[in-house]
């Protein structure tokens, strides 16, 4: 080998930085992207920020509207500080949005990717039994699983993901395959390299970009199942503060305090519009054509 | 001389309609008993239409698709038994692809991809990253340039160049180049083509080379193998071949070259018509269909492949003594 003339090596940037570059020049994005930031940071601080107990009420000061003293954003049907119970249940619906979406990305990814790298019986067997899940509706399946297993968090979460693993492993299986046949994984196999090799090496980098952003934009909708949950009375129970559960408990004042009763309605909207919009910028940021 | 690598009765059939269990009703026949035998240190060209089967042939060369039926023995070892198994035998022969852009992952690096064989077959990523960068500045592309850098940011010539990088990577002993050049600018295919020259004397590597370009093949091959529609139509040393063909189909095909001497204009009418369809081939000579030559005997029986000395042979019922064509001549020329 030759003595190289130029000096140091030269490292292009990844992919995942020209991602990043073009995600920061989509301002819809990274404003979608400081709301969920905003979000999440609101849940973690929630303690430090919320001027007041989100359990403690107060019987003399029940249903006060928006802009009482001492209360920003009312209170609710107990008394109990709106503005506080809002920034506390950020904490549970987030995570009641994050974690099922997460775990069944978990699950999913890894179904969807030996399915459709595997191919043949094996894709067939794993891919008909998730398809069982489709037939039917997704808040059904959630229902019918919370209401199967009890109320209760860690009941929901389980109930969520089993929701979500169909869909995330059919998008898996969907671009593995598409990958399996590409020449890179032909030539891989040529050097002789066994499958779960050329998975890690080859498939994994190939895939997760696409099955990461689907997932993401589940997030939105395990939110509002899960608050679909809690407002049936399956998910989280009171007086935990979660958006789901303060819409229903506050659904009877709709018509002496609507405003009231829109607020946890609101914060749900704005959550899952971020996310949506967040996702969205991430996907034509990671379309990159060569 | 002893065959390096010897290709006995390949069949590739396709499934196109299984039934419910998942049992074969009809099937593409894209390569049937194709044989031959590749020497140390020749280039065999491999030509014919699309759809007639060279690549799959060297995707069953490779093991990339599982044969129906055949054997390939490599040094009188049988490959895949015991005697030579596929991971061994993928050292020896190594393959570079048509579509430069699609056979180099976009998120591993040059030299990433050029050292994932070698630290497949047990080599540390140091050594194998040291391989990768002897290797990319032996086809020519500057090291501290190139190793750092992602496919998308390589010309089809580079990406092309890195191609044959990875695949040298395993020192092997044959390499399989299908439509390597096809895809590229004339000016940067002579460019490939010589570098591939000067690799061959260099490795002292053998070359299956798969073309349409009959005009490239001619530079490149030392023998030529024509097939059509899944089974060898007609083989020989490239200038026996070129100059004085015997099948019918060879003839077509090289009447269909574009001369460039005005004296020898392309006269002869070119084959019209599409290669019948391969789910349903036609009896015997797969190519009466389109042949002027056929008569009712072409379609009766498969043509035996007939040497005809100085290691020509044909596939044609005329070249078969007593085959039952009017024009079947006695033994061979």
């Amino acid at each position: 080998m030759s003595a190289s003339p130029a000096g140091a090596l030269v490292r292009s940037p990844g992919y995942w930085v020209a991602v990043l570059r073009r995600f920061a020049r989509d301002p819809v994005a990274i404003g979608a992207a400081a709301v969920v930031l905003g979000l999440i940071l609101m849940a973690v601080f929630a303690p430090w920020l919320a001027p007041q107990d989100p359990l403690q009420g107060m019987t003399l000061k029940r249903l006060r509207p928006p802009g009482t003293e001492g209360h920003l954003l009312g209170t609710d049907e107990l008394g109990r500080d709106m503005l506080s119970r809002l920034i506390h249940g950020a904490r549970i619906s987030l995570f009641m949005g994050i974690v099922p979406v997460f775990t069944a990305l978990l699950a999913g990814a890894a179904i969807g990717i030996v399915a459709g790298y595997a191919g043949g019986w094996t894709n067939s067997l794993l891919m008909r039994t998730m398809d069982v899940f489709f037939a039917f509706p997704s808040v059904l399946l959630a229902v019918a699983l919370a209401g199967a297993l009890g109320p209760g968090i860690l009941n929901s979460i389980i109930a969520l993901t089993l929701v979500f693993v169909p869909p995330i492993a059919r998008v898996a299986e969907s671009v593995t395959t598409g990958v399996r046949s590409r020449d890179y994984v032909e030539a891989a196999k040529a050097s002789g390299a066994g499958a779960l090799t050329i998975i890690r090496k080859h498939v994994l980098g190939n895939v997760l970009g696409p099955i990461f952003v689907y997932a993401m934009s589940l997030i939105a909708v395990c939110m509002i199942l899960a608050s679909g949950l809690s407002f049936l009375g399956l998910g989280v129970k009171p007086p935990m503060p979660d958006w789901g559960l303060m819409l229903n408990t506050l659904r009877t004042a709709i018509y002496t305090q609507p405003l009231l009763c829109a607020l946890p309605g609101v914060m749900i909207f704005i959550t899952s519009i971020s996310f949506n919009i967040m996702t969205d910028g991430l996907r034509s940021a990671m379309d990159i054509k060569a | 001389m002893a065959a390096l690598l010897e290709v006995r009765g390949l069949v590739k059939n396709f499934p196109v309609r299984t039934d419910l269990l998942g049992r074969v009703k009809s099937f593409v026949s894209a390569v049937d008993g194709v044989d031959f035998d590749l020497h140390q240190g020749e280039t065999l060209g491999v030509v014919g239409e699309s759809g007639c089967g060279k690549s799959t042939t060297a995707r069953l060369l490779l093991h990339l698709i599982e044969p129906t039926a055949g054997t390939i023995r490599f040094e009188g070892r049988t490959v895949g038994t015991a005697e030579l198994p596929w991971k061994a035998f993928r050292r020896q022969v190594q393959m570079v692809f048509q579509d430069s852009y699609a056979s180099l992952n976009p998120r591993l690096t040059v030299a990433e991809s050029i050292a994932f064989g070698p630290m497949v077959h047990g080599l540390s990523r140091r050594e194998a990253e040291a391989r990768a960068n002897a290797l990319l500045d032996r086809v020519g592309l500057e090291p501290n340039l190139m190793a750092g850098r992602f496919t998308h940011e390589l010309s089809g010539g580079q990406r092309q160049r890195v191609n044959i990088a990875r695949a040298l990577a395993l020192h092997p002993r044959v390499l399989v180049l299908d439509e390597a050049v096809s895809a590229l600018d004339k000016s940067v295919e002579a460019q490939v083509l010589n570098l591939l020259l000067d690799l061959k004397e260099e490795f002292r590597l053998t070359y299956l080379f798969i073309s349409h370009d009959l005009e490239v093949v001619r530079f490149m091959a030392t023998r030529v193998l024509v097939m059509y529609l899944g089974r060898v139509a007609e083989l020989g040393p490239t200038e026996a071949l070129y100059t004085g063909s015997r099948h019918p189909y060879t003839t077509a095909l090289l009447g269909s070259m574009l001369s460039m001497d005005p004296d020898r204009r392309t006269d002869a009418a070119p084959i019209s018509g599409d290669p019948p369809n391969p789910i349903d081939p036609p009896a015997g000579c797969r190519f009466h269909t389109r042949c002027a030559s056929a008569e009712p005997a072409c379609a009766g029986r498969v043509p035996v492949l007939t040497a005809l000395g100085g290691g020509h042979a044909v596939a044609c019922h005329m070249s078969e003594p007593g085959s039952g064509h009017s024009r079947a001549t006695g033994r061979a020329a």
